[in-house]
């Protein structure tokens, strides 16, 4: 059970403070931030303990998500719980900042007294939570005098997001009631983190996928959606046949509101999909990538006679050459040099699939010897390949039933982010 | 937080809330309560609004009312006279035609913590538990959950007049938790988890909610139409419940197993949880509960979320205490990627070192190798450490990736290389030629002082073997007036003298001038005593310097065993399995390089107690000087008189007292070199008898100070006796168990198992000496194993502090095993 909830801004402002079971004081808040900003880099920081009430937060959007508790509770679910609670907000207010933390206070407030009682967790489903909030959405125009400050907030938000489609739906679900027409919305995205580590002879040492396939709904009511993927979709080793195009995955869970009696014969998925945020499945596949990987380096590192370190890096965009913007417009690359991280950071907006860049960089290292070139390196790379999915996923088709009255937009992204993709050198 | 213009603030809004015309505007009224609630929530006491907000709060606008009622929540206990206003409202509330109201308005009647509310919200919450809509009837659940929590806090005195109408608050509670009771069948599932939550509350003292078999098996079968956060919490619930029979047990495991596999790691680990509780008797269950876990555990170490991940991997570090084999062929998922935070690139690499196996090593040490270039010198530091834990399995490879580092001349890395090659000697004296290699040449100059300290104490054990070590000693005693710590000063005493040793002619003189200086111009008193202690055992003799400072070149030969920890029951753990243990015990779990410790968890009972901190390291330290223990500091000042020794000793015999036997034999050497060695570590010796006589006893004592938890002093008295093989009385005794010990010796590996248990059960000394006794002298002889028994230590403490005692314990038997360094040479030859 949970004691208190509090958020707290980066630098301790108290944003939302509920308490639930009165068995802890408000400086509560106060001491967590003390410990909080106390912590040497080391020590792990979820989980804290001040005499007998432990803290557990979690940090998102730059806020610290706090739950205390002083029974002996599972940090799984109240870690998952600060997680959902996070993705509500972010749901309702369309995104999560610190700001529009601020601007939804009392949205916040009521969120929480739905979603825990007593410090037991109710519900957090968007189906149920919509009843008891939608008076909200309505009432929520009195607050326009904040809201209209807020327009410019999420308009600005959606254009600068660099991390483009998987957050590219960021607004508030329940705001786009109110607006008719056009709003009908349901985005399934297929989002795959990939985590690479190649060695330094080139061999590829790791590659491990997780992929999701996540559906952001913004239609008030929608019976059922029938989610088709690749036919020769196959789960597990065993599996896997003679068939070169076959998409593998190692493992597969759905959540559990999904059905699964087509899944087996034609994989298909039947979800009734409640609106805003929810991952209806979740994949991973393991060493065993179906094409190469995305990148390749070409490093070269060696010191000049004047006692520079010169690195020349060499990279290849090893897809296809179309699933990725084709123009090469003159890429506005940039780099910098980050002393406080000892790192070169090359930033490359643009790179087309089968095109290759290369940047030599020399640096000026003050005692330089040939032992200190061992320690260049790793390169790490941080990229997301829109239209692409790594494991081959696709989704065949995407059917509501019944179908939608009025226009309805139904959306299919896919996308590969990079969690770590490490090249030795 | 106090805000500049607080009661400007305050007085304004009461000003807007008093306004007629804004409460005629409703959505002006709405905006001025928002305004409040803003203030409030960024820590501005606004309590004095209260009677304005009160009359706020009679109005049909739900969300101004749910706005009021944050407000009055908040700070209801600061005004009970005038939130008895409210409560008129909310009660005509409980009665709207809307369940939304109801329930709300239950709620937060519930919430106001009042002392004297139960009268009032009885009868509503009573209709609420039967309200039609089941939003009410979660509600009202809880709010009887609530109102018990109350009660034991009501102020009988002063609410008397209230009292009398009440029906005693047991009927009461009966009545409700029969209602309850009949709750749980509510078709609404949420009800019936908050019917559980309530129970479990109001019923705290009786132990919780009585699970029986209709009740277990009704909450299995309605468990699928639970969300997922009633699920863990019914599934925690059912722990408790005990099937009749096999059938039974695993009628409900099948049911439950696909919520293994669960992608919702809540569901999954409070299933495991359940599992591991249920089959505690059935250990091949258990297993294969884990690995079906395997792959949603997997999931969450590779969530999105880190924190989730962290979680995850501090639950895998669990797992992994006993199933090591767990997931070594998924090494490959604990690598670090480069974007994660140092705590959790650090608890992964943890877990690599545990996975390591011949199959992998080579990519292992391979990452790990990557990592200890990381920009962040706690990764990298704790990246070289796993090397290096590696290394005591795979020794050759993790010295040539250890020394190449040293090439890399980096402050940080060179100082944590060192570090671990110190310890990684200690375990496996083999490795000493390519440790003297790397020294050779050593032209470093270390900022870091625990990497000098480590440099010193290589340089002073293999002195003999690294041609530059008296010059890169003279460097340091030339510079020793510009040291500022007081534990490289100390380091550099012992390693000089011990240099001294085996190249006399060449350290002689610089020598003389660092005791000079320690000794004449040193101001920390522990530098400047040791330096004393050495003068005066120079003045001894070199035979005596030797035995003192040589012993403890050479490890315990007892380690090896201990190096590969034997896998732990799962029982040991399933306990703080899904609790928050795990996580705050992270790192310290793992990488146990303690000689000593486990080796004491056979010794004293009482550490035997599951207790994870039993199994925490202790002394960091192999070596003998500043040998503190870890946390714990041993002083002798001050000083005790053998007078009160004597009296303190007889007074505290009913008090703290410890009797263990240590597998050690009597030390060979002097009395005086006894002496002189556990001053060393801080222990006086007050009186003991000549050598060879028997029993042979000694007397010490010490006083204890905990650096981290700054317990208070302890004062502890000890007692070695040796009894030997001459003493009477002792022989009789001694021929009895040796009986015993024969008999057991011929039931084999049964036998010894119960007498482990008596050790448990008993918590004497003696047997467990007997035992220890026993395994050495099988590796000695029979030769010598009369002679070898072991030492009886009697301690006394005051006050009493287990782990003080440990610590000493541990301390003691250190120096007693390195004095008895004869025995260890024929262990290695």
């Amino acid at each position: 059970m949970i004691s208190q909830v509090f958020i707290l801004s980066s630098k301790g402002d108290h944003l939302i403070y509920k308490d639930f079971r009165g068995e802890a004081g408000k400086d509560a808040v106060n001491k967590f931030y003390e410990m909080v900003t106390a912590l040497t880099g080391g020590q792990p920081p979820v989980v804290m303990k001040h005499k007998e009430l432990h803290f557990v937060h979690i940090r998102q959007g730059g806020l610290y998500w706090v739950a205390t508790t002083k029974a002996d509770a599972s940090p799984f679910t109240i870690i998952e719980f600060l997680n959902r609670l996070t993705a509500l907000v972010k749901d309702y207010c369309g995104c999560l900042s610190e700001k529009s933390v601020q601007m939804n206070f009392a949205l916040i407030y009521e969120l929480l007294d739905e979603v825990v009682d007593f410090g037991y967790i109710q519900t957090t489903s968007t189906d149920i939570l919509k009843n008891f909030i939608q008076t909200e959405a309505v009432s929520s125009k009195p607050f326009s005098l904040f809201d209209l400050s807020n327009v410019g907030l999420f308009g600005a938000d959606t254009q600068q997001n660099k991390v483009a489609p998987s957050a590219a739906a960021t607004r508030p679900i329940v705001s786009s009631q109110g607006e008719q027409g056009g709003k009908n919305e349901i985005f399934v995205d297929v989002i795959e983190r990939m985590s690479v580590v190649i060695g330094a002879n080139g061999v590829l040492m790791k590659a491990d996928i997780e992929g999701e396939i996540r559906v952001k709904c913004y239609m008030p009511s929608c019976s059922e959606m029938r989610i088709g993927l690749n036919e020769e979709f196959s789960i597990g080793k065993s599996q896997l046949s003679g068939y070169g195009a076959a998409v593998r995955v190692d493992e597969c869970s759905f959540h559990q509101a999904v059905r699964l009696d087509e899944f087996d014969t034609y994989r298909i998925l039947k979800v009734c999909p409640s609106q805003g945020e929810q991952t209806v499945m979740q994949y991973q596949l393991c060493d065993d990538l179906p094409t190469a990987p995305p990148f390749r380096l070409f490093p070269s590192i060696e010191r000049d006679s004047g006692g520079r370190l010169l690195m020349y890096l060499k990279l290849r965009c090893d897809l296809p050459p179309k699933s990725l913007s084709q123009e090469l417009s003159s890429p506005d690359q940039s780099a910098e040099l980050q002393p406080k991280n000892k790192a070169v950071h090359w930033e490359i907006p643009r790179f087309p699939g089968g095109a290759q860049l290369s940047a030599l960089f020399k640096l000026e290292v003050s005692g330089l010897s040939a032992a200190s070139l061992q320690e260049v390196g790793p390169v790490s790379l941080n990229f997301e390949l829109p239209k692409y999915t790594s494991t081959g996923l696709q989704i065949r088709f995407l059917r509501l039933s019944p179908i939608q009255p009025g226009p309805s937009q139904r959306w299919v992204r896919y996308v590969t982010h990079s969690d770590s993709y490490t090249i030795r050198i | 937080m106090p805000y500049l213009g607080d009661e400007h603030t305050v007085r304004e809004l009461r000003r807007a809330l008093s306004n007629p015309n804004v409460q005629a505007d409703h959505l002006r009224y709405r905006n001025t309560i928002h305004r409040v609630i803003r203030v409030m929530s960024q820590g501005q006491d606004v309590s004095g609004l209260y009677s304005e907000m009160v009359k706020a709060c009679a109005t049909v606008d739900i969300v101004q009312k749910k706005l009021v009622y944050v407000f009055l929540c908040s700070y209801a206990s600061l005004n009970p006279e005038l939130s008895l206003l409210v409560i008129n409202t909310l009660r005509k509330d409980c009665s709207d035609h809307n369940p939304m109201v109801r329930s709300l308005a239950l709620r937060n009647m519930c919430n106001l913590r009042l002392p004297g509310l139960s009268q009032y919200v009885q009868q509503p919450l009573t209709v609420g538990l039967k309200d039609k809509a089941a939003c009410v009837r979660r509600v009202a659940v809880l709010g009887w959950a609530k109102i018990h929590s109350l009660q034991p806090n009501t102020e009988m005195g002063r609410y008397t007049h209230i009292i009398h109408s009440l029906q005693p608050n047991t009927e009461m509670d009966v009545a409700v938790v029969n209602e309850l009771y009949g709750l749980l069948r509510d078709p609404d599932p949420v009800v019936m988890v908050n019917c559980l939550r309530a129970l479990e509350e109001i019923l705290q003292e009786e132990g919780g909610v009585a699970i029986n078999k209709p009740i277990a098996h009704h909450l299995l079968n309605r468990l699928k139409l639970c969300d997922v956060w009633g699920q863990s919490e019914v599934l925690a619930v059912l722990q408790r419940y005990r099937p009749r029979g096999e059938d039974e047990l695993f009628d409900i495991l099948s049911l439950l197993d696909p919520a293994l596999l669960s992608h919702h790691a809540p569901v999954m680990a409070a299933t495991l949880r359940l599992f591991l509780s249920l089959c505690s008797t059935l250990p091949a269950v258990c297993m294969s509960a884990l690995e079906r876990a395997r792959g949603p555990l997997l999931a969450a170490a590779g969530s999105t979320s880190r924190e989730l991940r962290y979680a995850a991997l501090c639950h895998i570090q669990l797992l992994l205490r006993s199933e090591p084999g767990l997931l070594g062929e998924h090494y490959k998922r604990f690598f670090c990627g480069y974007a994660e935070p140092p705590y959790i690139k650090q608890n992964k690499m943890q877990v690599l070192v545990e996975l390591v196996n011949d199959d992998n090593v080579a990519m292992v040490l391979d990452e790990l190798r990557g990592y200890c270039t990381d920009v962040n010198t706690e990764t990298s530091q704790t990246a070289i450490n796993a090397i290096g834990s590696i290394g005591r399995s795979y020794t050759d490879r993790c010295l040539a990736i250890l020394t190449g580092l040293l090439g890399l001349k980096q402050e940080h890395i060179t100082s944590a290389v060192l570090q671990t090659l110190r310890d990684l000697v200690w375990v496996c004296p083999q490795c000493g030629d390519a440790v003297c290699s790397a020294l050779e040449g050593w032209e470093d100059n270390l900022q870091d002082s625990q990497g000098r300290g480590a440099l010193l104490w290589l340089l002073g054990v293999y002195g003999d073997r690294v041609t530059g070590a008296p010059y890169l000693l003279e460097d340091c005693i030339d510079g020793v007036r510009s040291e500022v710590s007081a534990e490289v000063k100390t380091e550099l005493l012992t390693a000089t003298l011990r240099l001294f040793l085996s190249r006399p002619a060449e350290t002689q003189d610089m020598m003389g001038r660092l005791l000079v200086y320690c000794i004449e111009e040193e101001v920390d008193m522990c530098v400047r005593d040791q330096a004393l202690l050495y003068y005066r055992l120079l003045h001894c003799g070199i035979e005596e310097v030797r035995q003192v400072l040589q012993g403890g070149r050479r490890s315990d030969p007892s380690l090896g065993p201990l190096i590969g920890r034997p896998p732990e029951p799962i029982s040991q753990w399933a306990s703080i399995f899904n609790t928050l243990e795990p996580l705050t015990l992270g790192a310290s779990t793992v990488g146990n390089s303690d000689p000593v410790t486990p080796k004491l968890s056979t010794l004293t009972p009482n550490t035997l107690t599951s207790n994870a901190e039993a199994m925490t390291p202790t002394p960091g330290d192999p070596h003998l000087p500043d040998c503190s223990s870890g946390a714990l500091s041993l002083s002798v000042s001050p000083a005790l008189t053998p007078e009160e020794f004597e009296r303190l000793w007889l007074q505290l015999e009913k008090g703290a007292c410890l009797e263990v036997c240590v597998a050690c034999p009597v030390p060979r050497c002097s009395p005086e070199g006894l002496q002189v060695a556990l001053q060393l570590v801080n222990i006086q010796t007050l009186a003991f008898t000549p050598p060879n006589t028997h029993p042979w006893r000694v007397y010490l004592y010490t006083h204890t100070s905990h650096i981290s938890t700054k317990t208070p002093h302890t004062l502890i008295l000890a007692e070695l006796l040796h009894t030997g093989g001459e003493g009477e009385k002792e022989e009789e005794e001694e021929g009895e168990e040796e009986g015993e010990r024969e008999e057991e010796g011929e039931k084999e590996g049964e036998g010894e198992k119960e007498g482990e248990k008596e050790e448990e059960e008993e918590g004497e000394g003696e047997k467990e000496g007997e035992e220890e006794g026993d395994k050495e002298g099988e590796e000695e002889g029979d030769g010598e194993r009369e002679k070898e028994k072991g030492l009886l230590v009697v301690m006394r403490q005051h006050p009493g502090d287990q782990t003080a005692l440990r610590g000493f314990l541990s301390v003691l038997t250190t120096v007693l095993h390195t004095l008895s360094t004869h025995t260890a040479c024929t262990y290695t030859a």
